[in-house]
């Protein structure tokens, strides 16, 4: 099994062109092997691009397709407008990677999703997307890095990290069930808990890599989570250790606000909730592929 | 991006947020005519993106042209906590009843925006909440239900202003929110707010901090861009539009991903080294690119060594290869490199760098060995910390 998607999931790319983003990881995608079924465009309604059926709008290619994820990746200004027309439309799973859109745009459509679309989950925006391997990609990771099979489930706030943590583990044989991009930005639509607890509840999935970074405080809250609710090991790394406060590093969400927010804080939580927390990446794959053979 | 006080005051100014009348000075002759144009006395305030200014001799009271030199004299070029003053703000003199403290954010963990306002203003918002947390007034505010007019005085009346300035309070609330969400701000912090002893409430401080996410719906912001930083390596990064920080080490490092760059600064600390900067080159690592981010770290005269850390993904790394080894072409290091390149057509990206490997430019498998290879280059790391 899997979390969130899985080899029945269609997906609708939302603002595709020739030229487009959205239509160069969409035929990645589908090249991966995921129903990429639809196409909007409000200009290119009854167009087809590369074999994808294009629609004005995600009710329409909804109605035609019955589609139930979207992949967003267009640019920011237009963002918060493309994840509500999705889930106006009835998609359940919304994948928006685009980086850069303003925090306040983030809240307000966070919030209206809660209030308006509650059976509707957002991922991302600013991620790399999810992928549950041999089954379906949506989003930026290559395919190739993932190993199908489980039974490892990653969730990660970092794209190159993710991938990091993917290669460490298919490196030495062993597979992801799936594995989740939540993104780096203040407001994500998914966050760590919705995450550990999919995992939790997912047969095959039998440990969980979580992947967290300075800023915020959903990873003190993620412990939280795992000390009260999780029974599957989770191995973690958290980076960041060495980051200066009250700078951005990089990502929007990721910065140290006074004593909040620290790599340290962050690890000293996870550790006291049983994670086993490691000190870079390449650690962190080397202990899960132990937990691993212990659990076979 | 953080504002300057004066920058936080003009900004609060275009949403109607009252503040004292004032301006700016570059020089003492500036600062004397901001000073005859506010009128007597005036508050000649040393313009830093740093706390504690006050403390440090960087705000003084002049109650005439003289003494307005003097303390214009003194302060610019003071230096602040490593924050050197180029530029003073000169405002009329506030006749100060009491003060208070209002600002708004992001309440992260809630999803919601957070106010927060006390009627003990004037000192650190931490410490109050430290030594007396009931003081301070919390109200959460749905984005997409806003904050209403009603709201506002009844949160005024909670945090227990004094009756001369709550309804006059509230109305700037109401301005302030608005100039946080409106205006796009991470923080809209006024402390301290106060009310004068004519009865008058108005903004005595400005701190913003502006989401460079919603630049590109306010134009108006370039000005603010131009004075942002001072450290030359950033100023030099943010020309070429590299996504950089500049730290204090001799690791220079380029790497590919916001997370993956902090994680490189991690390893090379534990590897008993000290980055130099945290340059992330985003997804297109190609040959302009890579030539652009060596430049600004060649720039660097603490730089020792350089370490390259590249986990292709959607990012080739044949065509990273390609893009250090035409990097290499253009720019004359003074430090060597240390590659570790990984992931999407790896094998390809090694192949094409093989025959230009030496001892100015160095492959390593493992992103530990190659942090490990890099500190020793750089003369640090006899001793790797745990």
């Amino acid at each position: 099994m899997s979390v969130f998607v899985d080899e029945t999931t269609t997906v609708v790319v939302q603002g595709i062109s020739p030229t487009s983003q959205g239509l160069y990881h969409g035929l990645r995608n589908r090249a991966y092997g995921t129903k990429v079924v639809a196409g909007t465009n409000p200009k290119r309604g009854g167009e087809e691009i590369e074999g994808i059926p294009v629609y004005a709008s995600v009710a329409e290619a909804v109605a035609a397709t019955g589609a139930t994820a979207s992949f967003i990746s267009v640019p920011p200004a237009h963002a918060a407008a493309a994840i509500m027309e999705a889930a106006e439309a009835g998609i359940a799973f919304i994948v928006c990677i685009t980086e850069g859109i303003p925090a306040q745009d983030e809240a307000v459509t966070y919030n209206r999703l809660v209030a308006e679309h509650p059976s509707t989950r957002l991922l991302g925006p600013n991620c790399p997307g999810i992928i549950s391997p041999g089954k379906c990609n949506i989003g930026i990771t290559s395919g190739d890095i993932a190993l199908p099979g489980g039974p490892v489930g990653i969730v990660s706030r970092s794209g190159t990290l993710t991938y990091q943590a993917l290669h460490e583990l298919s490196q030495q044989g062993v597979g992801q069930t799936t594995c989740v991009g939540i993104g780096g930005d203040p407001v994500p639509g998914t966050n760590f808990i919705d995450c550990l607890s999919a995992f939790q509840a997912d047969a095959d999935t039998k440990a969980v890599m979580m992947i967290g970074e300075i800023g915020g405080s959903d990873e003190e809250r993620a412990a939280e989570f795992i000390a009260a609710h999780m029974t599957k090991p989770v191995v973690a790394y958290i980076a960041g250790v060495t980051a200066p406060p009250g700078r951005k590093m990089g990502h929007a969400g990721a910065i140290i606000s006074g004593s909040q927010g620290t790599a340290q804080a962050k690890m000293d939580a996870l550790t006291a909730a049983g994670a086993v927390v490691a000190q870079n990446p390449t650690e962190a794959g080397a202990r899960m592929v132990e937990i691993v053979k212990e659990l076979a | 991006m953080d504002l300057f006080e004066y920058q936080g005051k003009q900004y609060f100014a275009r949403f109607g947020i009252p503040t004292s009348r004032g301006g700016v000075a570059d020089t003492v002759t500036e600062a004397v005519a901001q000073a005859e144009a506010a009128g007597y006395p005036v508050v000649v305030k040393a313009q830093v993106k740093v706390g504690g200014r006050g403390k440090a001799g960087g705000i003084k009271l002049a109650n005439g042209a003289d003494e307005v030199r003097v303390h214009a004299g003194a302060i610019l070029g003071m230096d602040i906590k490593g924050h050197v003053v180029h530029r003073l703000w000169v405002e009329h003199a506030s006749d100060i009843d009491k003060e208070y403290y209002a600002s708004f954010t992001l309440d992260r963990p809630a999803k919601k925006h957070l106010g927060m306002l006390s009627r003990e203003g004037g000192v650190e918002i931490e410490e109050v909440a430290r030594t007396d947390p009931g003081a301070i007034a919390r109200l959460a505010i749905d984005p997409v239900q806003g904050l209403d007019r009603e709201s506002a005085r009844r949160w005024v009346d909670e945090a227990g202003l004094d009756e001369a300035a709550r309804d006059q309070t509230a109305d700037l609330l109401i301005d302030l929110y608005r100039c946080y969400t409106e205006g796009d701000c991470d923080l809209a912090e006024i402390n301290p707010l106060i009310l004068t002893t004519e009865g008058r409430v108005h903004a005595l401080d400005a701190k913003v901090t502006l989401d460079d996410n919603a630049a590109f719906r306010h134009p108006e912001w370039a000005e603010y861009a131009a004075t942002e930083t001072e450290d030359p390596r950033e100023r030099m990064a943010k020309d070429r539009g590299l996504n950089y920080i500049g730290l204090s080490g001799s690791v220079g490092i380029i790497a590919n991903g916001a997370g993956l760059a902090m994680s490189t600064l991690d390893v090379v600390n534990q590897a008993g080294g000290e980055p130099a900067n945290f340059l992330d080159v985003g997804g297109g690592a190609n040959a302009d690119v890579m030539a652009a981010a060596l430049e600004v770290i060649n720039a660097d005269p603490s730089v020792r060594s350089i370490f390259v850390n590249i986990f292709g993904g959607i990012t080739r790394v044949d065509e990273v290869a390609k893009g250090v080894i035409g990097a290499l072409e253009r720019v004359e290091l003074r430090s060597p490199i240390v590659l570790r390149l990984d992931g999407t057509n790896a094998e390809e990206g090694r192949a094409l760098l093989a025959p230009h490997l030496s001892d100015r430019l160095l492959a390593e498998p493992t992103m530990l060995d190659a942090a490990r290879r890099a500190v020793a280059l750089a003369g640090q790391g006899s001793e790797e910390r745990a």
